[in-house]
């Protein structure tokens, strides 16, 4: 490139430097350090009172063994909803992906606004609007009962099933739209020579198209999961006492109770568990592309 | 296209044409389901922006009335509670689209060491979950001494819109022809003129969507803000109070405008997009 050679010429070295710093700067002092600053927390104690807490630092471990045995089954429950979510996301996104993908034709970028539109409706007021719908009263519930399909609680809202329903449906579009990305760059003459090759439908899927859209399910995965563990809109609204997740905690704690040495040391205990859970899963799927 | 003409032909030859309609039929009911999902929550939303509910809740369905959007703005706090969210999504965006910006242009333009590091830097706010970034930020404000309110809320969004933005705008100008920088140059115009009339037009598509994205996730977004809010009360958080107290029709009146203007910009975006597109 006779270009780039000129070009470094021109431009000073530390150029990139500098439009770099500015971003890099405020994320050090308001997302890095914030970390620090819960981590210090997560190790003090609290002395005071309720209206003016006064912590001081000092290396107490015993926050993060109270978090554990204290909440053992909000931390279980979050990861059980988020991962029961994800598998819904990924099922109901798979068929809705492939036809906008392959079978839309001029329809496609209509279909995909359809997709996005509903998500700028303010994410509480979709999850208030399940609320409605699924309320003890409704139509929903009338026409599963006479079915025969509702839980073993008799009603729909207020079941950990509303709850993993409703994080189902608020992050679902973060796995329609990487599922699509994946699937949109299959070259549509290796679905023919598979189709030749394999013959049946079935064997086609599962040797050349779910394959090819495993980095669009593992980047949806992910960006479901992540947002989904952390929750506590679903639980606090579609859910009861007995749904609560690890964000109903740390929120409660933070904000109500003012505990703020648990919270803490739990927030980091959702950090870290994410964060080895993340690990474990793409280094077992083996890719590396997740962004 | 002799490909598709012959692999039509082929699988006529072999007959497994009608098992394959049928499969692509139920895929295409499927499809069509799940986006009748996705749509069935915005329905309630829109219909119950019409009811006249008799108590504090617009829950269940009491009868028709033009009366709600008639009078959208008939509660103040709400209104006051909206025209905080537009501020604090306007004011943000603009200034963590400046630092967004400079990042993804820094690192498509310019090979410079420890850029992978900055890569992976950028997106680590997007892999961690909102409510930690909401408690660690409080936990900052708490140890400062800083009261929590309109400021605080500026700097967490900012916070988490910087990624968005530069994530976005980078995954836009990637494979740009960056040759007409050297261009303008060679012809004689400076660095800071050839970066507003050259490199700024080129990024401007990518630095539009990342505007509307950025701004998209401020309006929405409740955790974070729930946690350095102090008493300031943005348009989620009025809603969450009001779902303790009372919610007025006028709530879903606003969330269907918000949906009817997002629509006329996203129309309004991809034909002027067409229209561009034959140049």
């Amino acid at each position: 490139m006779p270009g780039a050679a000129g070009g470094a010429r021109r431009r000073s070295r530390i150029a990139p430097y500098l439009m770099i710093l500015p971003a890099l700067a405020y994320l050090g002092v308001f997302y890095v350090v914030p970390f620090f600053s819960l981590l210090r927390t997560s190790l003090s104690t609290m002395g005071g009172s309720v209206y003016l807490p006064q912590l001081t630092f000092a290396w107490d471990f015993g926050n993060y063994g109270q978090a554990l045995s204290d909440y053992r089954d909000q931390i279980l429950r979050s990861f059980g909803y988020a991962l029961t979510a994800t598998v819904l996301c990924a099922l109901l996104a798979f068929p809705l992906a492939y036809v906008i993908a392959f079978k839309a034709g001029r329809y496609k970028n209509l279909l995909l606004g359809l997709v996005i539109l509903p998500f700028f409706v303010t994410f509480l007021i979709r999850t208030i609007a399940w609320k409605t719908i699924l309320a003890d009263n409704g139509t929903v519930v009338s026409v599963l009962g006479s079915v025969g399909l509702l839980p073993s609680e008799g009603r729909l809202l207020s079941t950990s099933w509303a709850v993993i329903g409703g994080l189902t449906y608020n992050w679902i579009i973060f796995m329609i739209l990487p599922l699509y990305v994946a699937l949109e760059k299959i070259d549509p003459r290796l679905l023919e020579a598979s189709r030749d090759l394999y013959g049946t439908n079935r064997r086609m899927f599962g040797s050349v198209i779910l394959p090819l859209a495993m980095p669009g399910v593992l980047a949806g995965s992910l960006l479901v999961f992540i947002p989904a563990v952390g929750d506590f809109i679903n639980a606090d609204y579609l859910g009861s006492t007995q749904t609560t997740m690890i964000g109903n905690v740390i929120q409660k704690q933070f904000l109500v109770i003012k505990d703020y040495p648990v919270a803490a040391a739990l927030s980091f205990v959702l950090m870290a568990l994410i964060v080895v859970g993340v690990l474990l899963y793409t280094s077992a799927l083996g890719t590396e592309d997740v962004v | 296209m002799p490909t598709r003409a012959a692999t039509s032909l082929r699988s006529t030859v072999r007959g497994f044409r009608g098992s394959f309609k049928l499969g692509d039929l139920t895929l295409r009911v499927l499809a069509g389901l799940v986006l009748a999902y996705l749509f069935v929550p915005i329905m309630v939303i829109i219909v119950f922006s019409f009811n006249d509910p008799r108590g504090k809740f617009n829950y269940t369905w009491q009868g028709f009335t033009w009366e709600n959007w008639l009078h959208p703005f008939k509660y103040p706090a709400l209104a006051e509670a909206l025209r905080m969210s537009l501020n604090v999504a306007a004011v943000s965006t603009a200034i963590a689209l400046v630092l967004g910006t400079l990042v993804a242009i820094a690192l498509v333009r310019q090979r410079f060491r420890g850029s992978r590091a900055v890569d992976t830097f950028l997106v680590l706010p997007l892999t961690s979950p909102e409510v930690v970034m909401g408690a660690s930020l409080l936990t900052l404000f708490l140890s400062m001494g800083w009261p929590t309110g309109y400021v605080t809320i500026l700097i967490a969004h900012v916070a988490f819109e910087i990624s968005f933005i530069a994530m976005t705008v980078r995954a836009r100008i990637r494979g740009f022809d960056w040759t007409l920088e050297d261009a303008s140059l060679d012809l004689g115009a400076s660095s800071t003129r050839t970066f507003f009339t050259v490199t700024l037009p080129l990024v401007m598509p990518g630095i539009v969507a990342a505007a509307m994205l950025s701004f998209a996730l401020s309006l929405d977004d409740f955790i974070i803000t729930y946690f350095v809010s102090g008493s300031t009360v943005t348009y989620p958080l009025y809603v969450n109070a009001a779902t303790k107290a009372a919610v007025p029709p006028q709530i879903n009146v606003l969330a269907t405008a918000i949906l009817l203007i997002s629509l006329a910009l996203l129309v309004l975006g991809t034909t002027y997009r067409r229209r561009k597109l034959p140049r």
